[in-house]
Parts: C-alpha cells; sequence; structure tokens
C-alpha cells in the first residue's frame, strides 16, 4: 500500500537559511527500489490567499450543498499566472463587478440549497416553527454547513452575527428556511470561502521553521488531491493537529489518494496546464465554412476524450511518457466522424484502440492539442511547438522582438503554400530564427492536422513535410516526434515542477532545486508513476514549510 | 417619486437640475485593436471642421438631431508612447502607456491603474454601479479595465446578461408606479455587514501581500453596500430616464458581423442605463489589441493580416486588414451614434458624456506606437470642445488621458511617468 513514503527529519538550521533533510525512503519502503538516504536543503517560498478558481467554487458547492444546485458559472475570471490558474488565484483579488456577482451566485445558490425538495439534506433539526426563528437549529446549521464550507469550524464571532442575521430574517419574512438562505448566503461570500488562508506558524520542534498549520493543511491536500473542500474526516484531522504529525499526514494522503475523488484532483491539474478551460469558455473557436465539421460540441468532447485518457492512463499507474505514445483512447461517434473512425457506440462513450494507419499516437495527436493550439481558420506550427516546448518541456520561449517585418511571411497563395515553407522563410531571418528554431520543428511534425485536428497530407496542394528533429532526436512524422517527446530528459522533470507549483500556487523557489531535484530522481524510479510524485510532492517539505506570508508586490512604476 | 422632470425645473441652460443637481457627466473608454494606416487616417487639416480622411469617412453620418457625428468627435493624430528604453512589447505597450501613462516592464503585465478605474474611484460611488465594463470579442475573460495586474474588471460579452445586470427586477423603473423598497435588499445589507465584521480577524491572520487583496476585497464589499442603497433611494429622478427594451437576437463572437452586431446591441442598451444614472463609467473593447475579428470562410484574422498580407504596391497599404480598419470606425460611429439618440437637457446624452476611443498601435505591421490613434466624442457636460483635429507634434498620448481626467473633474495636475509625464492638457479640445 504505502510504499514510498517520503520521512522527513528536521536536523539543524543555521542562521535564517532552512536547512531540511529529506531522508529518502523508511525503513517499511525498501521495496520500492528508491532505498537510499537522501538529504537536501530547502529553502521554500511563501504562502498566500488562493482565491478559489471558478471550478473550485462550483465543485466545493456541489461536494457541501448538493450536486442539483446550478451554480452561476460566470463569477470574477480566474487569473493565469506563469501558465497556471493555480498560481493566479494567489494574486486574483475580488473587483466589485466580481463581488456582485459572487453575491448573486450565493444568493441562488442558498435558495437552491435550502428549496423544499433538499432542506431536509441539509438542516438535520426541525425548526420549532416554519414560520418564525428557531436559534437552536439555525445554529446548528450554520455551525455544520459552515465548518465545511471555511473548512474549519467557525468561531463565536463568525457563528453568532450569522446566527443572528437568520433569526431577523426568519422573523421579517415570515419564513424559518428564509432566514438559514440568508445565513448561508453570508458564509458564501465571506473572504474565508472565496479565499483557502494558508497560514505558517513556528515549528515547536525547531522555531526557526514555519510550518503550514495542520488546518492550513487539510485544505492543501484537499483541493490539491480532489479539487474540492475537504470532507469531515480531513477537517478533522487538521483541527486535531494530525496534519503536521508526519505519520498521521502520510495516512491521510493515503486515503485520499486511493479515493475515486483523485480523478477529479488529476483532471484538473492537467486542465489546467493545458489550458482546457478555454474550451469551456467557448473559445476553440473554428471558421465553419472552412471547418463543416466544428461545432462548440465536438470540441468540448475532444476535450473530455483527452482528460479520459489522462485519467485512465495515469489511474492505472502506468508510466507519464507513454501518454505522448499511448493509441489508447475514448471516443464518441462524434468525435469518430472527425477521426474518420467507426465508432459503434450510438450514445456516449467507449474506449477505442488507434490503428497504426489511423496515425493518432499520443496525445499531441488528439483533436483537443491541435485545435486549441490552432487559429480559427488555419493551424499554427508555431503555437503548437510553443506549447511543447514551453508546458510539456518547461523551456522558455521569448517573446517575438518589437519591430517585426513580417512581409516574409507572405500569403498562402504567393510563393509559399505551406506552413513549413512560411515559416522556413523565419528561420533565414536572424531575429525570428532564434525562436523559430526551438518551436517550428515540433510544430510542423503537427501539421498533418489541420486547425480542428483533422488529418491532411497536402496543404493548397503541396504535400506537407513532417520530418524534423527534436533536440538531437530525427523523426518523419508526428508519431515519431512523440517519441521522441517520449524520451525527451526534460518531460519527466517538467511535469515534477509544474506540479510543484500547482500544488505550491507560485513558482519555485531558488532554495528548492534541491529538492526538485530529488522528486525527479524519485519520480524516475517509480517508472513515472504520476500517483507516486503526487505522494511524494504532498509529502515534501517544500510543501509543508514555508518562508512565510508573500509581501507586498512592487507597486505599479517606480520613478 | 419618479414623476418625469418637466422642462421648468432645469435650469436656463439647461444642463441641470433647477435645484443646482447637476446632469451627471460620463466617461468611457472604447478601444479597437491593430490601429489603422496613418497617412490613409489622419485628417490633413487641423481645427475644427477638419477635413475628413478616407478612413475616417464613418464619421460623416447624419445623427437625428440633424447634426454631423463628426462635430462630436475629436481626432489626437500624432502622439506617441514613449518607451524610454523599455521594450515595445508588441501591442501591450501602446495600450498600458496610453490606458495607465507607464510601460510594462514585463509582457503581459499592467504597471498601473487604467484610465477607466481611476475616474471610476472618484465617481464610481454615486451610482448603482461603479463601472460597466463590455466586451464584443466572446472572451469573459478579458477587459482593458484593470486596478491593478491582480484586479482585472471582467467584461459583459453578452448584451442580454448586461441587460438583465442592468434591467432585470432589480430595476427600480420610474414608469412601473408607486415605488415600495424590497425588504430583501435590507436583508442583503446585513448579510454585507456580517462579511464586513469579518475584516479585521481575517486582516491579522495574513501578510502585506494578502492586507491588499483583501483591502481590494472588502472595497468591492461596500461598493455593493452602496449600490444596495441606492436601490433603496427608488428610481432615478431624471427626465430622460426609461428601461431599456430588451435586446434582440445575438450572436456571439469574432466575425466582424457578429462583433459589430454586439457593439450595437450593447451600445443601446448602454445609453438607456446612462439617461437611468446606472453607471458613470465604462469601458467597451470592441476588439482585441491582438484583433482576432475575421470574415466568414478566411483563414486569417485581422492581427494575422496585418503581418501576413503583402502591401499592395499599387496602392501602398493592405486591402484586406484594411476592411477591418473601415469596420472598426463604423463601429465606432454605431457607438456614439446611439448616445446622441437620447435627449438630455437642451441636447442629448452624448453632450453629457466623454467617450475616449483608442487603438493599441498606429500601424499594426510594425507594432508602431508613434501616432497612436485616439478620439474623443461627446463635451463632458460643456467642458469640452468637440469636433476638432489636434496634432500633437509627437508629444506623449498621456495629455489625453489627462485632459480626460481634468474634465471629468479630477484634480489631476499630471499624469504618467518618465517621458509619458503628461502636464500639458490638450488645451485645443478643452472649452
Amino acid at each position: 500500500m504505502r510504499n514510498t513514503r517520503f520521512r522527513t527529519t528536521r536536523l539543524l538550521s543555521i542562521a535564517s537559511l532552512l536547512l531540511v533533510v529529506l531522508a529518502g525512503c523508511s525503513s517499511d519502503t525498501s521495496s520500492s527500489g528508491g532505498g537510499s538516504s537522501r538529504a537536501v536543503e530547502v529553502d521554500p517560498g511563501p504562502v498566500a490567499l488562493r482565491r478559489l478558481t471558478a471550478e473550485q467554487f462550483v465543485r466545493s458547492i456541489h461536494d457541501v450543498l448538493g450536486e442539483h444546485i446550478t451554480v452561476p458559472s460566470r463569477v470574477d475570471p480566474d487569473d493565469r499566472r506563469s501558465g497556471l490558474l493555480a498560481v493566479g488565484a494567489t494574486f486574483a483579488g475580488v473587483t466589485p463587478s466580481g463581488f456582485e456577482k459572487y453575491e448573486a451566485a450565493a444568493n441562488a445558490v442558498a435558495e437552491q440549497a435550502l428549496d423544499t425538495e433538499h432542506r431536509a439534506d441539509l438542516v438535520q433539526c426541525q425548526p420549532a416553527s416554519m414560520t418564525s426563528s428557531d436559534e437552536e437549529c439555525a445554529k446548528a446549521f450554520v455551525e455544520r454547513v459552515g465548518r465545511r464550507l471555511f473548512r474549519r469550524s467557525l468561531t463565536g464571532e463568525e457563528l453568532d452575527p450569522r446566527v443572528t442575521i437568520a433569526n431577523e430574517a426568519a422573523n421579517t419574512l415570515g419564513d424559518f428556511y428564509a432566514g438559514l438562505e440568508i445565513a448561508l448566503a453570508s458564509i458564501l461570500v465571506s473572504p474565508d470561502f472565496l479565499f483557502r488562508v494558508e497560514e505558517a506558524e513556528p515549528d515547536p520542534a525547531n522555531p526557526s521553521i514555519m510550518r503550514l498549520t495542520s488546518v492550513s493543511m487539510a485544505a492543501r491536500l484537499s483541493y490539491l488531491l480532489w479539487n474540492t473542500s475537504p470532507d469531515e474526516d480531513l477537517i478533522a484531522a487538521g483541527e486535531n493537529g494530525d496534519l503536521v504529525d508526519e505519520d498521521r499526514l502520510a495516512e491521510q494522503v493515503e486515503r485520499l489518494l486511493s479515493s475515486p475523488k483523485l480523478e477529479a484532483g488529476i483532471r484538473s491539474f492537467f486542465s489546467d496546464l493545458y489550458d482546457f478551460k478555454q474550451f469551456d469558455d467557448g473559445l476553440v473557436r473554428k471558421d465553419n465554412v472552412l471547418f463543416p465539421v466544428y461545432t462548440q460540441t465536438l470540441v468540448e468532447e475532444a476535450k473530455e476524450q483527452t482528460l479520459r485518457t489522462i485519467v485512465a492512463h495515469l489511474l492505472a499507474d502506468k508510466d507519464y511518457r507513454d501518454l505522448f505514445t499511448t493509441t489508447e483512447s475514448f471516443l464518441t461517434r462524434r468525435l469518430g466522424v472527425a477521426y474518420r473512425v467507426p465508432v459503434p457506440t450510438a450514445d456516449g462513450w467507449e474506449s477505442y484502440v488507434f490503428s497504426a494507419d489511423a496515425r493518432r499516437a499520443g496525445l499531441l495527436s488528439h483533436i483537443s492539442f491541435n485545435a486549441l493550439y490552432s487559429h480559427p481558420g488555419r493551424s499554427s506550427a508555431t503555437l503548437r511547438g510553443k506549447f511543447v516546448r514551453e508546458v510539456l518541456l518547461c523551456q522558455d520561449i521569448p517573446t517575438p522582438p518589437a519591430n517585426i517585418d513580417f512581409s516574409i511571411v507572405e500569403d498562402t497563395m504567393g510563393e509559399f503554400r505551406t506552413a513549413r515553407e512560411r515559416l522556413e522563410a523565419h528561420v533565414t531571418n536572424d531575429a525570428c530564427s532564434g525562436c523559430h528554431t526551438l518551436t517550428d520543428p515540433i510544430g510542423l511534425a503537427l501539421e498533418s492536422f489541420d486547425a480542428i485536428g483533422m488529418l491532411r497530407d497536402e496543404e493548397n496542394g503541396a504535400p506537407i513535410d513532417t520530418s524534423g528533429e527534436l533536440d538531437g532526436t530525427a523523426y518523419e512524422d508526428a508519431a515519431g516526434m512523440g517519441r521522441a517527446l517520449r524520451d525527451h530528459p526534460a518531460l519527466g522533470p517538467c511535469l515534477v515542477r509544474s506540479l510543484y507549483r500547482y500544488a505550491a500556487g507560485r513558482d519555485t523557489a531558488k532554495g528548492e532545486q534541491a529538492l526538485l531535484a530529488l522528486l525527479n530522481e524519485r519520480f524516475a524510479e517509480s517508472a513515472y508513476s504520476v500517483r507516486e510524485l503526487i505522494r511524494d510532492v504532498v509529502l515534501s517539505d517544500g510543501l509543508r514549510t514555508t518562508s512565510g506570508p508573500r509581501e507586498a508586490e512592487e507597486a505599479g512604476d517606480e520613478s | 417619486m419618479g414623476l418625469p422632470l418637466l422642462d421648468c425645473f432645469l435650469n436656463s441652460n439647461g444642463t441641470a437640475l433647477a435645484q443646482g443637481a447637476p446632469v451627471p457627466i460620463r466617461f468611457g473608454a472604447w478601444m479597437w485593436g491593430c490601429g489603422v494606416n496613418p497617412d490613409r487616417w489622419n485628417p490633413t487639416t487641423e481645427g475644427a471642421g477638419y477635413d475628413l480622411s478616407i478612413e475616417l469617412q464613418a464619421l460623416d453620418r447624419e445623427l437625428a438631431t440633424g447634426a454631423k457625428l463628426r462635430e462630436h468627435v475629436s481626432i489626437l493624430s500624432d502622439f506617441d508612447v514613449k518607451l524610454d528604453g523599455r521594450p515595445n512589447f508588441p501591442h501591450t505597450a501602446g495600450l498600458m502607456g496610453t490606458l495607465t501613462g507607464n510601460l510594462p516592464v514585463e509582457d503581459y503585465t499592467v504597471p498601473a491603474p487604467t484610465l477607466d478605474t481611476i475616474i471610476a474611484a472618484q465617481i464610481g460611488g454615486l451610482t448603482r454601479f461603479r463601472s460597466l465594463e463590455m466586451s464584443c470579442t466572446g472572451n469573459p475573460n478579458q477587459s482593458y479595465s484593470f486596478e491593478s495586474q491582480g484586479v482585472a474588471n471582467a467584461p459583459e460579452i453578452s448584451p442580454m446578461a448586461l441587460y438583465t445586470r442592468v434591467f432585470g427586477p432589480e430595476f427600480a423603473d420610474p414608469n412601473a408606479g408607486p415605488f415600495t423598497p424590497d425588504p430583501r435588499v435590507m436583508i442583503r445589507q446585513s448579510v454585507l455587514s456580517v462579511v464586513k465584521d469579518d475584516r479585521e480577524r481575517l486582516l491579522q491572520r495574513v501578510g502585506t501581500h494578502d492586507k491588499q487583496r483583501l483591502d481590494q476585497y472588502f472595497t468591492s464589499v461596500r461598493q455593493l453596500e452602496q449600490q444596495l442603497d441606492i436601490l433603496l433611494e427608488g428610481p432615478p429622478d431624471l427626465e430622460s430616464c426609461s428601461k431599456a427594451p430588451a435586446p434582440g437576437r445575438e450572436s456571439l463572437g469574432t466575425e466582424v458581423g457578429e462583433s459589430m452586431s454586439t457593439n450595437q446591441l450593447m451600445a443601446d442598451l448602454l445609453s438607456f442605463a446612462l439617461a437611468c444614472d446606472q453607471t458613470r463609467v465604462f469601458s467597451m473593447m470592441f476588439s482585441d489589441r491582438i484583433s482576432g475579428l475575421r470574415q466568414p470562410g478566411s483563414s486569417s484574422q485581422h492581427h494575422q493580416l496585418t503581418h501576413d498580407e503583402p502591401l499592395d504596391p499599387a496602392i501602398g497599404y493592405q486591402p484586406e486588414a484594411t476592411e477591418f480598419v473601415f469596420a472598426s470606425m463604423e463601429a465606432w460611429a454605431d457607438f456614439v451614434e446611439r448616445l446622441a439618440l437620447i435627449p438630455e437637457g437642451d441636447g442629448t446624452l452624448l453632450d453629457n458624456c466623454l467617450v475616449f476611443a483608442h487603438s493599441d498601435v498606429s500601424l499594426a505591421k510594425i507594432h508602431g506606437i508613434t501616432g497612436v490613434p485616439m478620439m474623443i466624442a461627446g463635451s463632458a457636460g460643456g467642458a469640452l470642445r468637440p469636433g476638432v483635429h489636434v496634432r500633437g507634434a509627437k508629444s506623449p498620448t498621456t495629455r489625453a488621458g489627462l485632459t480626460i481626467q481634468q474634465a471629468m473633474g479630477l484634480n489631476t495636475e499630471s499624469w504618467g511617468t518618465r517621458s509619458m509625464e503628461a502636464t500639458q492638457p490638450v488645451s485645443e479640445i478643452v472649452a
């Protein structure tokens, strides 16, 4: 069960430098192969309030108040920074128009949560009267629901005024449950619900180390692994101080990792990393004249196909890297039309293995990526290549120079007919070639997929050449590029870095490089098991300790 | 309450209520992406009665009042965004320079608050909505209204959603009979006061970065409290106020016809919202700075065309890309025209507005930020002289922002930093 656990021992701390020793695997894990003890120093980054993402807002409400609730979908938009909503969430504020929407959403949610059909699920006491206040019952409700939504017990100062307004509203409106609605709304608009408060405290065993409080760890674990509010068991563990104890923390992590809710956590991480929210926001639009097969439903199903593929692969503990070569996937009949393969199931999803001549090996051959990293009317080798470099390999691509002369990249009916011909013009130009030699060979391998991800062999009557080279490995086509990517030394470490940033809600700190190197090693040793990686990340001191609260950003411009 | 104002209640100029309450002055920004062809857009003559260049022909429209649109629109040409050695982040540097008076040090960042939020901070508390942000791009995540990098005002992208927000059940219709305050509004206020009580406890638990964010949050709570106060006051006492009709069929997206239709529908709704003093500050993103406007069946969007389309040597510009410049100017004219449809005092709503149109670049092909095109419609209740062409002689675009702040009654004496610091308003357009 618990085969590779980090055992963490804090040995010493010198001046302000936080010196932490992570001793590889503990004795009970000798079977996993990663046996030797390794020490690394961790000087972790800061913590900050994390505004719930739109998805977390919806999932938390569904989890705590009922799946039947239609949650207004457009609240304050998520802020994406450093390529992750999870990082943007530690910077996002609440604007006046955003708060207006949160308040409207809170009222709408409270009304549905307590409608006549569902109130019994949430209110575990009978009011003395349906038409007036009942202090005791109202208090029990606010205590119980508030604790789930605030991810901790309410203080008396938080509880009492909410019970008071419930009573006042019940009497004014002549309806006990209308009073509860008001109290519930006051929880849902509170900053204690909309923001996850991550707090640090000195570690009693070594007061120069700041650790996350046990209560903070509960939400950190729950949103990382399940992307929703902690359940009762986890809140209790947080409030009992279990989550600052490494054994009891590890037990909770095992419980979360073996829950079916882990699937949601994995989906959320990859959706965030790949910017799949663009599908939900209706921003992956294609020209209907050029791509008659395009519909919003098709691209949403394409997104779902990729997420199902990822989840099935990773939950089976298969090698993360094989996602880029696998032919196993899931299809609907609508997707079958776009992939030009028969799908017998008329309604819903079926698992599907692409044959070799389908030319659909690896995630990058999916419609989702090719449609997302394209323009509405044409494919983009540059956007696709940039995605692979930046998101899958964690390599920086500089922004284009300011005074670009694009006239060399002429129109499609002129001298250059294929993307390769147009883009090769960049490579002859010094200002362009630095970046385009990084992005374009990757993207050109995917040129056999048009802007909606359908197969093609020629562009404007000229044959498409998909051959190229990825950092020393030559390939002939998209499948070959997928294999080169699968074996690229940066692929695994990049996922480690991305998951770490996602979990911490910030970019990695300088003092975390040694820890990341250790995590990389262990990821490789686990045969690239993402489940093992998640466990290692959450149990590492990088996630359990902090430098303290983040300081204010530099304001605007200086002199 | 709610009786229509008779003309005798206005002062002799028709610009203020006789009791002294002034007709509200409104500010809005209207942004289009990817600029113009400067040689074809800049008028050749200066001052009032400037000649209409080929790309400004949309301003030749006749308004319902009989006046020409151009008489209400001033043109600011030859004003520059100055980099002081900072990078010209394509499409971002120019936009941020003009809207914030600062240049970003990193790409995709907002160096300072945008003009609309500076003005909303002064006058936004007087109305039900501090400001209204709108977009014709179909993207719910992006507007060019920022209080800071992390505090971006999300736009309404759907005319129907805008209608529901402003004219839904909460709207106090002056023509809907006697007004009775809704007890639910008072209860909602009590919810907000409970939340405000959480403030001190929470502030003690966080660092300086989060204190700023929580202050922002509580500012937003107070803003909603004010909105609710205004709802309890009943319908606005404004002669021109009536409830907007529900918008017609909408189709969201960046096909140029879709964006133009969204712009018209939103401008209609906005004009009613302004006449009812529901807000005094607004912004509209007609197209993204990296303009995604496109024609159905075309493989290229506006932005791509500005870079990829060959310059036709016979005419000296990019014909397909230029179609989107014409479309943008038509859309701008559509927007302003609708504000002039509502009578107010002895003129129209437009006279009591100041709408600032601008783009992110001049010539998009080269990401030019010299001679960034700007226009100002309306006379801000008499503070501005409309219908004038001013050449900026390479002075910073922030002079427009400075002039606007002063016309809107702010005590701003200079605005912007380094070479973008403006100290001289555009006096030619000041009344």
